[in-house]
């Protein structure tokens, strides 16, 4: 019984959130970045990012990005694959979200305890008398952190493209002879990519910008993306050069939901008709 | 549809209560009025015990919020949503305060107990003649280190921070003027100096000191190094001074080369409502007993001569935190440097952070 006008009326609320906190904010760092600290209009923060400071800090951003992907992809898949044989899917998925309730800060504070010189893990180590060993405030343990803080977001989407597969398709891959390693490159890894590629994004984007577990973690010595824009707002207080960051920032994050973007439409279709 | 307009209603019915319950709240906490004091300072810095007594003997009701640091205090001020009547800037940010226009003057005839102030303290660069600010505590920057983790190094020079035998037991603290003026003066450079080459040389020698490097961190620093997970810390001296009563084993050097002195000021910002009131919490502060006992409380160096006298001997012959004269000679107070200069510093900062790795 909807009329035309009624429906547009619906979209109001939609599109002035999408104005209001999607396009104004961004407009607004784009803007910001063409200004300089006495607030003329310039080029210079641009020319300033392709200096070796920030193209360094932008490669190692992506480095680190790309490892905590890598190792929390390695995790997730077989353990999304495992929970989709289990007996009480929902309740161990539960267990494996609950976590991310948890405040990140809390978490990561923790961590610094584990990690510590006379935390639980060195005292582990002591009972099979290694010594001591530096834990805290290495790449290790930054990229450990954050696979674990980033862990439960690669495996739901993972999780739900493998629920959806069809256990048929499986059994009639191995009634053809497929061995196991073929069933799954050939039948259960395409048929779940969409689901892969999600997860991936959902991984890779935030793990650009971290900054709170470089500090807290990685002692500073892992810098990225994120925190060289908190410290222009924060201590530089050079607004200009912040959003020039976060303008390459957005470009990449763009250029990376492109890449892992759904191409095959008809498949996206009949997954969103579903 | 029935559902969803239900649920929308019960959000919105929901969202005005909270409202009214927040307003509610706000009210009796009272917000900004002629009989409440509204005080913005560092976390941890003021016996708690004394805002009681200034309560009581004053009338006024004290509403009293803490920030982390200069900056974010000085945008919340700007700001201006609550009208604080008492901040406690450092000097350099009193500089860029006065530049904004944010401070008012503070009348000297209503604070009589300035005259407890060391004169050393007063009229400084950053404040000529006081006419903005009134001394609250002071410091410096220097190294915490932990002897019986060390084969017996002492700290009188930057230099014993790169020893070979320190190697990834070093924390620093997560500031570009404290590390990069490190480096300055570890090269007899000024802290303040604004000359290319030399901060280009200081960072090429903070960059040797990379291998040393445990972590660059914030106030994580103190549990650390109560912990013993590191020997050797940059840290400033009231932090310092938290961490040696926590563990006794500590100890505190300000190296001969120089360093920071720094000092942290009572202001009255202009949107202050109750100017009055800021006064006489000023010089209740100034005290000489009141003080005493903050300073105890609080282990920061105060500038405050009567108080010094009512105070354990043990604490005030110090000299680890209440350095002698002479001693001071050799130390720099920040200068506002201007943006420009803090950004070139922040960038040779980032750059020596990433090499840390």
């Amino acid at each position: 019984m909807q009329t035309k006008t009624t429906k547009a009326f619906y979209l109001i609320p939609y599109y002035v959130w999408i104005v209001l906190f999607v396009v104004a904010p961004i407009a607004l760092i784009a803007y910001y970045s063409f200004f300089d600290l006495s607030g003329n209009f310039t080029l210079d923060n641009y020319q300033n990012f392709f200096t070796s400071v920030y193209l360094k800090l932008t490669l190692s951003s992506f480095w680190y990005a790309f490892l905590i992907t890598f190792f929390t992809l390695l995790i997730a898949y077989p353990t999304a694959y495992l929970l989709t044989k289990t007996r009480h899917k929902q309740l161990w998925l539960l267990l494996i979200i609950i976590p991310s309730w948890i405040n990140l800060l809390l978490k990561t504070y923790a961590f610094i305890g584990i990690f510590g010189l006379y935390g639980p893990v060195n005292a582990f180590l002591n009972v099979f008398g290694l010594e001591e060993t530096q834990i805290l405030f290495t790449d290790f343990s930054f990229v450990f952190v954050s696979v674990y803080i980033f862990i439960p977001f690669m495996i739901l989407p993972i999780f739900n493209s493998l629920d959806k597969l069809n256990p048929s398709l499986m059994d009639a891959s191995r009634d053809l002879g497929a061995s196991s390693w073929t069933t799954f490159s050939k039948v259960i890894l395409p048929l779940t990519i969409n689901g892969v590629k999600a997860g991936i994004q959902a991984v890779f984007i935030p793990s650009l910008s971290l900054f709170m577990i470089t500090r807290l973690i990685a002692g500073n010595k892992v810098i990225t993306l994120g925190t060289a824009i908190e410290q222009q707002f924060l201590v530089t207080q050079n607004w200009g050069m912040g959003s020039t960051i976060a303008v390459f920032l957005i470009i990449f994050m763009v250029i990376i939901m492109i890449i892992t973007g759904q191409r095959d439409k008809g498949a996206y279709a009949n997954g969103k008709n579903k | 549809m029935k559902e969803i307009t239900r649920a929308a209603i019960a959000i919105v019915v929901v969202c005005i209560i909270l409202f009214g319950v927040n307003k509610y709240l706000n009210q009796s906490s009272g917000n900004a009025s002629s009989d409440t004091l509204t005080i913005f300072n560092w976390g941890e810095y003021i016996d708690p015990d004394l805002i009681s007594q200034f309560e009581e003997e004053s009338g006024y009701r004290v509403v009293y919020e803490t920030f982390d640091s200069n900056e974010a205090m000085m945008t919340k001020i700007e700001q201006g949503g609550t009208s604080y009547d008492i901040a406690v800037p450092s000097e350099y940010a009193i500089e860029k305060m006065k530049e904004n226009d944010l401070l008012q003057e503070i009348d000297h005839s209503k604070i009589p107990n300035l005259s407890n102030i060391d004169p050393y303290f007063l009229d400084l660069a950053f404040d000529p003649k006081n006419k903005y600010s009134i001394p609250y505590f002071w410091g410096t920057v220097g190294v915490v280190f932990n002897p019986s983790l060390l084969d017996g190094q002492t700290f009188d020079s930057w230099e014993s921070l790169w020893d070979p035998s320190l190697e990834g037991e070093v924390l620093l603290v997560d500031g570009a003027r404290e590390i990069i003026g490190m480096g300055l003066n570890s090269l007899g450079y000024s802290l303040n100096s604004t000359d290319e080459k030399e901060l280009l040389e200081a960072t090429a020698k903070l960059k040797e000191l990379t291998p040393n490097v445990k972590a660059i961190i914030g106030d994580e620093v103190t549990q650390l190094m109560i912990n013993e997970e590191a020997s050797v810390a940059i840290t400033f001296s009231g932090q310092a001074a938290d961490m040696m009563w926590e563990n006794e084993g500590l100890d505190y050097s300000v190296p001969e080369e120089g360093s920071n002195l720094w000092f942290d000021n009572m202001v009255i910002p202009k949107t202050a409502a109750n100017v009055e009131g800021a006064h006489e919490f000023i010089n209740f502060m100034l005290d000489a007993e009141v003080a005493a006992q903050n300073a105890d409380y609080v282990g920061y160096s105060i500038p405050n001569t009567a108080a010094i006298e009512l105070m354990d001997e043990e604490v005030t012959s110090d000299e680890r935190f209440y350095p002698l004269e002479e001693a001071r000679e050799n130390l720099e107070v920040y200068k506002n440097l201007g943006l420009e200069m803090l950004g070139k510093y922040n960038e040779l900062f980032l750059e020596f952070k990433m090499s840390a790795n």
